[in-house]
């Protein structure tokens, strides 16, 4: 449990696996048996073939960064970290999501497109997001 | 049935304006547009309207009793969409004379509502925990990866602004008027790097409100101002996350919601007199003339810095000022379609001579939903 004011998401019946799974310090997404591909944000079927036939997998929480801002008016519970990178990322899965980067200092010069990445976890109240740090080695 | 805009005006003024509600913004630019179409409330059976404070409030607080009611909201894009549903209502007889209608408090936040999003919502959950703030925060994400895939380079993002203030400066009703260069926008803090505030939209108060109804009851009553007519029409959208958008260099929504308007109106891009792209921030105009074809991908950038669409361009766009320049209530779609009806019927504050055929394109939701419009100022 920390004191952070930053908001806190509420998980849904449809979404709680995963953040049943950032609790737990993993990545969960969810997979289609029938078209073979992954997708996010959670939903009951596979928005691009239909299919019912889904199943949560963890995913390795490496990725790629795809595109971002650094955020210089900061939001709510923002306050203290200074300019913060608001960033959407590819996991190696091929899905994309939103997160902040973080563990390193967030300038342009560190942030690089398509640098390597892996998710780390922060806690609020109860539920744990899922945030990006540069990886140690560039694979 | 030939539709046309019969009626088109904002309200009296437009910025800072503390003493109106944000449904006396509706109510007035509503007036303002009746009394430019000629027409009176009785002669309005369908309202249209989007966001606060709704179209049952909207029609009862002007008296007007709807047969078709049209409160689609999918951000700033929403009266692109309403002029195009209004168009099929007309024809499919649920109506003969539309009111659209726009009011937003953006800057003084009089009876607005709070800004908020449900934190189990989707975007509650995906997006709000990372410390977004609203459009500065999300809708400029793609621009990084669109300058590395085509290499538009920051100079190229900042002449966007800096060509709009040159239309700007023709226009008294333009909240900044003064001309700017690259290195001022370059020189204006960051709000969101890579964007510098010269690069995002104002926020102001003001509304605007159209009169769409056929040609013929608009010739049968007679209305006070040239009819534009409306060629064309298309809508989409894409995803209600940026970060779920197929392509972050690209809009779907842009893509289908052109082709659609420019097929049904059977018109090519050289026919184009007169661009209106809703710019939000600086990259939205590079987006719209890429993705609606004027130019080919990666040129967008090179095409505004050459001056294609400055005063005396062969693209005029953006005419008012836009966006970044002209006024940003919030919802800015509608002042897009206002300036190419004043364009069409010749009586623009920074008037494009010989201007016959326009086209809008208006983004909602960031790049949630588009709609796009092809207008003229006599029908071929």
């Amino acid at each position: 449990m920390t004191t952070s004011s930053k908001p806190v998401p509420k998980p849904t019946p449809e979404t709680r696996p995963f953040w049943e799974g950032t609790a737990a310090g993993e990545l969960r997404i969810q997979h289609c048996r029938a078209c073979r591909r992954h997708y996010f944000y959670p939903r009951h079927r596979c928005p691009r073939c239909g299919s019912g036939d889904v199943e949560w997998v963890t995913a390795s929480g490496r990725a790629k960064l795809y595109s971002y801002v650094i955020n210089h008016r900061p939001g709510r519970g923002f306050e203290d970290d200074g300019p913060y990178a608001i960033a959407v990322v590819e996991l190696e899965e091929g899905v994309r999501m939103m997160t902040n980067i973080v563990g390193t200092e967030i300038t342009p010069e560190n942030l690089v497109l398509d640098m390597p990445l892996h998710a780390t976890f922060e806690d609020r109240g109860d539920v744990s997001v899922p945030l990006f740090t540069p990886a140690e080695d560039a694979r | 049935m030939n539709i046309v805009i019969a009626g088109a005006a904002e309200t009296d003024e437009i910025g800072k304006l503390p003493g109106h509600s944000t449904l006396q913004l509706h109510l007035e630019a509503a007036e303002n547009a009746l009394e430019d179409a000629g027409l009176a409330h009785h002669d309005i059976d369908g309202i249209a309207t989007v966001g606060t404070p709704g179209p049952v409030q909207v029609a009862h607080a002007l008296g007007v009793t709807p047969s078709w009611v049209d409160g689609t909201g999918v951000g700033g894009s929403s009266f692109l969409f309403h002029v195009r549903h209004a168009a099929a209502a007309i024809r499919a007889g649920l109506c003969h004379t539309v009111l659209i209608t726009h009011g937003e408090s953006g800057r003084s936040r009089v009876g607005a509502p709070p800004f908020s999003r449900a934190p189990d919502s989707i975007p509650g959950q995906f997006e709000a925990p990372y410390g977004v703030l609203g459009p500065t925060t999300t809708f400029t994400i793609p621009a990084l990866r669109y300058m590395k895939e085509t290499g538009l380079t920051h100079e190229q993002l900042a002449t966007v602004p800096v060509v709009q203030r040159r239309w700007a400066n023709r226009n008294p009703r333009a909240m900044h008027r003064d001309l700017i260069t690259v290195d001022d926008v370059l020189a204006s803090r960051l709000v969101a790097y890579p964007f510098h505030l010269l690069e995002c939209c104002l926020v102001t108060d003001g509304g605007g409100a159209l009169v769409v109804t056929s040609q013929d009851r608009a010739e049968a009553t007679g209305t006070a101002k040239p009819q534009v007519h409306l060629l064309g029409a298309g809508e989409s959208v894409e995803a209600p996350m940026i970060s779920q958008m197929e392509d972050l260099t690209t809009s779907k929504a842009f893509r289908l919601s052109s082709a659609a308007a420019f097929a049904e109106a059977g018109i090519e891009h050289a026919d184009v007199d007169h661009l209106m792209v809703y710019d939000a921030f600086a990259h939205v105009p590079i987006f719209g003339l890429e993705d609606m074809g004027f130019v080919n991908r990666g040129e967008a950038g090179g095409f505004i810095a050459e001056g294609n669409t400055l005063p005396g361009g062969r693209l005029p766009m953006n005419t008012n000022g836009g966006g970044l320049s002209y006024t940003h209530t919030g919802m800015y779609g509608i002042f897009a379609i206002l300036e190419a009806v004043r364009q069409l019927r010749g009586e623009a504050a920074a008037q494009v001579p010989d201007a016959e055929l326009s086209v809008v394109l208006g983004n909602g939701g960031m790049f949630a939903s588009a709609a796009t419009l092809v207008l003229a100022g006599r029908r071929p």
